[in-house]
């Protein structure tokens, strides 16, 4: 599904931010992707989506080999993916449920068919009722079921998300938390990045963390560890 | 609605204040270009007046037989670049100088004989009015055995050569100069509205939009834009031309093809613009 063989990537100015990293996700698993800001945790997301080239090493992604993805080919990648964002990165000017249809749209998607499968998502996020309201109408938490929805329609194998409770409070980080796992629990593959390790200590998945750049811990690999020793 | 239309129409609904910008800014760009082409449309017309007098005389022998006259003025009308050949008979000649010469009316009336020649006077074809197709034409009407003297005001004629030349190359350059400014401006302000959906434009990659998908609305967006402006421009270049016609002189305005190439022109940047922007901007990010 997801396999990282070597991978380093090196920025221009910023030095090394990952480090011969390597792992393997499988189908509908869940998996943290823990450590500091600035540990990595973005830029493995990022290689995964191609919005980043790793600078060496291999990445596949869903059947794809990405060094060898063309530009072109890009958005056939990120259609077999849901990414999900700290900051929701909605249309401010569209309603949840044109927000959601946008992603159909996109991609060229039956016209006719688009209603039904948005008010579907939006019924599964739990915001049926407020398909019409604006994101600035919805609390941070709602904003992100929308985000989440976007992230759906188009039955992704992935579902990446980035902090995606990292702007929430403890209620809303709950609500978003349970909905992910029912993503995961239908047979979505879920690639969590978070900080928040109380959210990890909640659920058994795997935890993948990062440090400086560098895999430093993998609970499908790794001795387990006493949980309360993760920093 | 086809979804490239319906995106392209939400961006004006969404920022009617920056749309009407870039409209008015292309608009005025194209009346700074309208206006220098209405001040060239009106030098070409007064040079082609001009160039209307160009005449070629051909005098004849005295004696020569009207009948061989009027055959060689059929053979000289159809010269590719000869529009009319009319014979003056020296009667003719004459009613003609007392008519115009009023000064000389006497000395005129008191001749015994008449002192000028018959004539044939050519007219050429509007794009032949230089001095090399004049120079041609004379030649030829030389080798007519009963044609006595040519006369065209030789440099007369290469004088408006050379006012036509000047016209043509300052047209040329600050007509490209206009124009250039004119795609700069347009540019930037097409780049502004680029910008301002930028955080669209990486939603709908991050969601697998094609480049292509994302830029098509632009395009259209940007050609819409581009006509309204010179649809407007050219509604400015009107007014402007009614004014001067009021209060400066008789001027004369585009004709309906000029006027199209305006607005077409403008489609073109505000296409262009948009291609080049967008491009720009998705190769970036």
């Amino acid at each position: 599904m997801i396999k990282f063989t070597g991978v380093c990537k090196a920025f221009p100015k910023g030095g090394l931010a990952l480090k011969d990293i390597s792992f393997h996700i499988a189908k509908g698993e869940f998996v943290f992707l823990t450590g500091h800001s600035g540990a990595g945790k973005s830029t493995v997301l990022k290689l995964i989506y191609a919005e980043e080239a790793a600078t060496s090493g291999e990445v596949r992604v869903s059947g794809f080999n990405l060094a060898e993805l063309r530009r072109r080919d890009v958005p056939l990648l990120r259609r077999r993916l849901g990414i999900v964002f700290q900051d929701f990165r909605l249309l401010e000017d569209r309603t949840a449920e044109e927000n959601v249809a946008f992603a159909l749209e996109v991609t060229g998607a039956r016209r006719a068919t688009i209603p039904a499968r948005v008010m579907r998502v939006l019924t599964q996020v739990g915001l049926a009722a407020k398909a019409k309201a604006y994101p600035r109408e919805l609390s941070g938490g709602e904003q992100q079921r929308v985000a989440i929805a976007r992230a759906l329609v188009n039955e992704p194998t992935v579902l990446l998300a980035d902090e995606p409770t990292g702007n929430l409070d403890e209620r809303a980080t709950r609500g978003v938390f349970q909905l992910l796992r029912d993503i995961n629990a239908s047979g979505t593959a879920v690639v969590m990045a978070t900080h928040d390790l109380d959210l990890v200590r909640q659920a058994p998945y795997r935890v993948i963390e990062l440090q400086e750049g560098a895999l430093v811990y993998d609970s499908a690999v790794d001795e387990p560890r006493d949980r309360a020793a993760t920093p | 609605m086809n979804l490239t239309v319906r995106e392209a129409l939400l961006a004006f609904r969404r920022a009617p204040l920056l749309s009407a910008l870039s409209v008015t800014t292309i608009a005025f760009s194209l009346f700074a270009v309208g206006l220098f082409g209405l001040v060239a449309v009106n030098l070409q017309q007064a040079l082609a007046g001009v160039a209307e007098r160009v005449e070629i005389v051909a005098y004849l022998l005295p004696g020569t037989p009207i009948e061989a006259v009027t055959l060689a003025a059929k053979d000289i009308e159809a010269f590719p670049e000869v529009r009319s050949a009319t014979y003056v008979s020296e009667d003719s000649a004459l009613a003609r100088a007392r008519a115009e010469l009023v000064e000389f009316r006497d000395v005129l009336q008191e001749l015994e004989r008449n002192p000028l020649p018959a004539s044939i006077e050519v007219r050429l074809k509007p794009g032949f009015r230089d001095a090399e197709h004049v120079r041609a034409v004379a030649e030829r009407l030389r080798g007519f055995g009963f044609v006595d003297d040519v006369r065209f005001g030789q440099d007369w004629v290469r004088k408006l050569d050379r006012l036509r030349q000047i016209a043509a190359a300052v047209g040329l350059v600050v007509g490209t100069a206009f124009a250039v400014v004119a795609v700069i401006i347009i540019g930037t302000t097409i780049r502004m509205a680029v910008l301002q959906r930028s955080r669209e434009i990486a939603i709908m990659r991050l969601v697998g939009a094609t480049d292509g998908f994302i830029r098509r609305p632009f395009l259209l967006q940007g050609a819409i834009k581009g006509t309204l402006g010179g649809l407007v421009a050219v509604g400015l270049s009107y007014a402007a031309y009614l004014l001067i016609n009021r209060w400066l002189i008789q001027a004369a305005f585009f004709t309906r093809e000029q006027a199209l190439a305006i607005v077409g022109f403008g489609a073109l940047i505000g296409l262009c613009g948009s291609a080049a922007s967008v491009g720009r901007h998705l190769r970036r990010v």
